[in-house]
């Protein structure tokens, strides 16, 4: 009896969710997993290689039995094209979850927030596990979680930027109301990013360029490990609060003259 | 040719398009056969025809038609 957590009748004890994009190989990438810890990955829905005779497949370094499959609906720009990505991707056969983005621009990836409520209402009624990319809109997430989205991830700064948790105050906001998993989903960096992402109280944080961009992806994906446990830790063990002021550690008494 | 002049006697090939890619196929081709022929491996792929989605257990009683668009999709790396 650990520190878990579950969603869509699995439950998990990494509190790590690993894209499985931009690395240099599949070898790559399946040592990266393995090292994050992670019970989950992401994957995208594609075409495939007609020309590509290899017969080689993402899908022989990631043992589906060991990693919950989360496929995404990444490069959708509309509902409908989301909803028939999801139902491709759950159709390859290896669970109903589904990661759910409908990108309303191309700069920013940003999300279509009103394109992904509609989608996601579409994906619910389908029977689909919805984990919807969203903004860190508090009023946006409140709508996911209505509409029967098993999770909501809002993201921490645009996908692939680094750039961290920009708006810690608004996840702190959107975990109050939230009675499911919140995971920050794109922006984390480094391990620090991760750290802070899951000292909000965050339920688990998903990271891909965070770990396939770093010099070194399989000592990251160690390195991403550590920081969401260390900062699911301090969570837990409630940090101080934050003083302007200096409160001394040893005893002003006793001392000598 | 004696292949073209046989496919006539059969009732001809059909013309497909698979993944965006112009392709005949010998008239009677299931999605099973296409699936085989590319080499895929039925348990990593989904398939739309016509964006209507084919159960893999379907794959090998859904022929092809002249005309019809096939997509084959798999899992590619991705966030």
């Amino acid at each position: 009896m650990g520190d878990t957590w579950s969603i869509g009748g699995r439950a998990f004890s990494s509190r790590l969710i690993v894209g499985t994009g931009k690395y240099a190989s599949f070898e790559q990438t399946r040592q990266a997993i393995e090292a994050s810890g992670t019970e989950m990955v992401t994957v995208a829905v594609r075409r495939v290689n007609l020309s590509d005779k290899s017969q080689d497949s993402l899908l022989h370094y990631i043992d589906p039995k060991r990693y919950v499959i989360l496929p995404n609906t990444a490069g959708c720009y509309t509902a409908d094209e989301a909803v028939r990505y999801a139902r491709l991707g759950r159709e390859v056969g290896l669970g109903e979850f589904v990661k759910l983005e409908v990108i309303g621009d191309p700069k920013t990836l940003f999300p279509d927030n009103e394109a992904t409520l509609e989608a996601a209402k579409a994906l619910v009624k389908e029977g689909f596990v919805v984990m919807p990319y969203t903004s860190d809109d508090p009023i946006m997430a409140h709508k996911l979680q209505d509409a029967g989205c098993a999770a909501v991830m809002p993201l921490g700064a645009p996908i692939g930027s680094g750039l961290g948790l920009r708006n810690p105050y608004n996840v702190r906001i959107i975990l109050e109301a939230a009675k499911v998993p919140v995971i920050v989903d794109a922006g984390v960096g480094t391990a620090s990013d991760a750290a802070i992402a899951m000292e909000q109280g965050c339920t688990a944080v998903l990271i891909n360029t965070g770990i396939a961009g770093a010099k070194d992806p399989v000592l990251m994906a160690q390195a991403m490990k550590d920081a969401v446990a260390a900062g699911r830790k301090a969570f837990l063990a409630g940090r101080i609060p934050k003083k302007l002021y200096a409160q001394a550690s040893s005893p002003v008494d006793g001392m000598i003259e | 040719m004696a292949a073209c002049f046989w496919g006539r006697e059969a009732g001809g090939a059909v013309r497909v398009t698979v993944n965006g890619q112009q392709k005949e196929e010998a008239n009677g081709t299931t999605v099973a056969d296409l699936a085989a022929s590319l080499k895929l491996d039925a348990r990593n792929i989904a398939v739309e025809l016509n964006r209507a989605i084919v159960k893999k257990s379907e794959y090998g009683s859904t022929v092809l038609h002249d005309g019809d668009t096939v997509e084959i999709v798999t899992f590619v790396g991705g966030g």
